[in-house]
């Protein structure tokens, strides 16, 4: 190219593919860059992601099993009269039995009675008592049960108690350690999966709380949010997106509906605690008034992703609907929403998902209580997944140290869960027009 | 112009089917239409011909009121069709649209099985009263629509399985399906292959027997192989408008003259 009258203008003597190479290396080098800062970022968060589960499964694993003891216990029929079923002395029986177990213990001495029966989980009595009311011509027999040790003995057991502190600052003293030992040489310790973990519900004791009542009430809560939530949600979304005239009536509307998914969520529990329970009287704690709370906290969320979801179905599927003929109702609900449903769903997943986690509102209506029984409707008192944690992490015995790591984990497994199908939903059904 | 053939042919039909008179139309302040009339005959095909953007898919879309689904869109002018205003309050686009079927530019099936394609319209107005009615006008459509033999074992499967020229012949049964007296059909060809071409203008010739059909088309050949009116528009006015033999050998309009020679658009 010696053309001078270059039409790109490029400089005498240069063509422009000679521009082209001379740019070729800046752009490359520029391109690099952007990729190792994009890298790096990504290395950062998966590093962080990393620490957090690494920190809650080194915690969390240990909640994961239990240690059991297993006991023959004769019920002895003047402890355990039969008349006076349910009650008994069930407690004085095993605790005879472990002793039994035990080499140069004197059970006649109330103290040295006293700690052996604490070797026990105080559940072990209620046990015992729940066969033999079940079945009373066990009294006078021998019945072997395996039942949870108490915390101490639990941590002991996992080594979370070190054997090296001296005697005067260790919770589980030599004498009890000697027992616990002679236990374990008999074969009588184990340590099997933890299903009291999701069988049971709060406890103060450790070695007996469990997840039930606050899956149960996250379950009553989310499918309250759910039934609320999610038809509320996509008939705001299809008002407005395919029926209202759009103006500044409805330009308000959207930017309320955006800002109102940006509130934080204590709002949503304080207008809780203020409407639900204050004027309408629903009670307090009960997973009804949280799922309303999440509703609210979740509809905006389910009416963008609709809003977004409808507006993706293409054009030219309404004009082929309307150039036959049909309706604008019959465009929507025939075409346009059965299309969008996908994108629908894996947004209400996800605000589901919000919404299992959402704690600060279900703290404000009182879903932070201390019960001990699963609910069985939607308005008995509960716990959920996110606040059981905040009680367990507030709670001062050794056990339930592991047990808020472990329920952390069961919540982030649901998160997990949730989000996967959201994404299957959203493969499976991803479509090329 | 390849093909002359068709333009020797003479119109029979005379019988008017839509009469425009003073249609205009904007976009907000866009005058994309400006005081146009035109008289389409009955079992006739009538092309539009013009540089892009002169409004002939504004104008096709007036004649069933697509043009109400765009909310900036105004319409005046009066548009008859069998001597009735379509633009009347008492009539219903629903209604106007059965009555005057539409074939877009892009083939635009709906996600469903090929039955269920041509059978949505039949069954929205509730045209037939039993199943073996239905099938009976699925398989008469589509063998109206020339796809007959091609998709005949393959009924369940998904309309967009189906191959670029198929697709838009499936879309042309769906709109036959509804039983129209009018066909708009707006660039119904630019998306295909030539062969899909030549099936679908042979389609439309076809269809003059019992429809009357208006296409627009950006390609000249086209509108000279297929039609027997054509309407040449230019930035909105109507231009000229006369037999396609006349517009193609004896135009009138310098206009007309320079776009067939290919000196504008
Ligand atoms: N939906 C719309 N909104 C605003 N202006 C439009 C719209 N559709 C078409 N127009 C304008 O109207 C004029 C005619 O467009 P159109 O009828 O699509 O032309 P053609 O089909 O002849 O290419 C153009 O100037 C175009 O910009
Ligand atoms: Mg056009």
């Amino acid at each position: 190219m010696t053309d001078t009258t270059n039409a790109a203008g490029a400089p005498r003597g240069q063509s422009a593919a000679d521009l082209v190479a001379a740019s070729l290396k800046r752009r490359h080098r520029k391109q690099v860059w952007l990729q190792a800062i994009g890298i790096g970022a990504i290395s950062i968060a998966f590093t962080m992601l990393f620490i957090l589960v690494m920190s809650l499964v080194s915690t969390g694993w240990q909640a994961f099993t239990q240690t059991h003891v297993t006991l023959d216990v004769y019920v002895d029929p003047a402890e355990v009269p039969v008349e006076r079923l349910p009650r008994g002395g069930f407690a004085d029986v095993a605790g005879a039995s472990l002793g039994a177990m035990l080499p140069d213990v004197d059970m006649t001495d109330r103290a040295t009675a006293r700690s052996v029966r604490n070797i026990l989980s105080n559940g072990a009595q209620f046990h015992l008592r729940d066969l033999v009311v079940a079945d009373p011509g066990l009294i006078g027999r021998t019945v072997t049960i395996k039942v949870p040790v108490s915390d101490p003995f639990d941590q002991l057991n996992k080594g979370l108690i070190d054997r090296d502190t001296p005697n005067e600052f260790r919770r589980v003293k030599n004498n009890e350690i000697a027992w616990f030992d002679a236990l374990q040489d008999q074969g009588a310790i184990s340590k099997p999966f933890n299903w009291a973990l999701f069988t049971n519900a709060d406890s103060r004791f450790p070695e007996l709380a469990g997840l039930k009542g606050a899956l149960v009430g996250s379950f009553w809560a989310l499918l309250v949010c759910f039934l609320i939530a999610f038809p509320l949600g996509i008939g705001a979304a299809i008002y407005l997106e395919e029926f209202a005239p759009k103006n500044k009536i409805s330009d308000l509307i959207e930017v309320n509906i955006n800002n109102l998914a940006a509130v934080p969520s204590v709002v949503f529990g304080l207008l809780a605690l203020a409407v639900f329970i204050g004027w309408f009287g629903l009670p307090r704690s009960a997973p009804f008034v949280g799922g309303l709370a999440l509703a609210l906290m979740t509809m905006p969320t389910i009416i963008i992703a609709t809003r977004a979801a409808l507006k993706a179905v293409p054009p030219s599927i309404r004009e082929a609907a309307l150039g036959l003929g049909a309706s604008r109702q019959q465009v929507v609900f025939q075409h346009v929403l059965p299309l969008a449903m996908p994108g629908i769903l894996t947004g209400t997943i996800i605000g589901l998902a919000q919404a299992l986690g959402e704690t600060a509102p279900l703290l404000l209506i009182g879903m932070n209580a201390f019960i001990t029984s699963a609910a069985s409707s939607p308005f008995d008192s509960a716990t959920a997944l996110p606040t059981q944690i905040f009680i367990w992490a507030d709670s001062p015995e050794r056990g339930f140290v592991s047990r808020t790591s472990a329920a952390i984990l069961v919540l982030l497994g649901f998160l997990v869960m949730m989000n996967g199908i959201a994404i299957y939903l959203r493969q499976k059904f991803e479509r090329k027009w | 112009m390849n093909d002359m053939r068709k333009i020797e042919r003479d119109v029979h039909m005379t019988d008017l089917k839509i009469k425009a008179r003073g249609v205009n139309v904007h976009y907000g302040e866009t005058h994309a239409i400006k005081d146009v009339d035109v008289d389409i005959v009955d079992k006739t095909v009538t092309a539009f011909i013009g540089p892009s953007g002169c409004g002939k898919s504004t104008f096709l879309r007036c004649l069933n009121r697509m043009n109400d689904t765009i909310s900036i869109c105004r319409v005046t002018g009066q548009i008859e069709i069998d001597g009735r205003d379509i633009n009347d309050r008492a009539v219903d686009p629903v209604q106007l649209r059965a009555q005057v079927g539409m074939v877009f530019q892009k083939p635009n099936p709906f996600p469903k099985s090929i039955y269920d394609n041509i059978a949505y319209g039949p069954r929205i107005h509730g045209l037939t009263k039993s199943k073996a009615e239905l099938d009976e006008i699925v398989e008469k459509s589509l063998r109206r629509g020339a796809i007959w033999d091609e998709v005949k074992d393959r009924l369940n499967d998904s309309g967009t399985s189906l191959s670029g020229g198929q697709q838009q012949r499936l879309c042309i049964a769906r709109a036959i399906a509804t039983q129209p007296e009018v066909l708009l059909m707006d660039e119904p060809c630019s998306a295909l292959d030539p062969i899909a071409t030549a099936q679908v203008e042979e389609l439309i010739d076809e269809l003059r027997r019992d429809y009357s059909v208006v296409i627009v088309t950006h390609s000249m050949q086209q509108a000279a192989r297929v039609s027997q009116k054509t309407a040449f528009f230019h930035l909105g006015h109507l231009v000229e408008f006369n037999n396609t033999g006349e517009i193609f050998t004896n135009p009138q309009d310098s206009r007309t003259e320079s776009y067939i020679t290919g000196r504008i658009g």
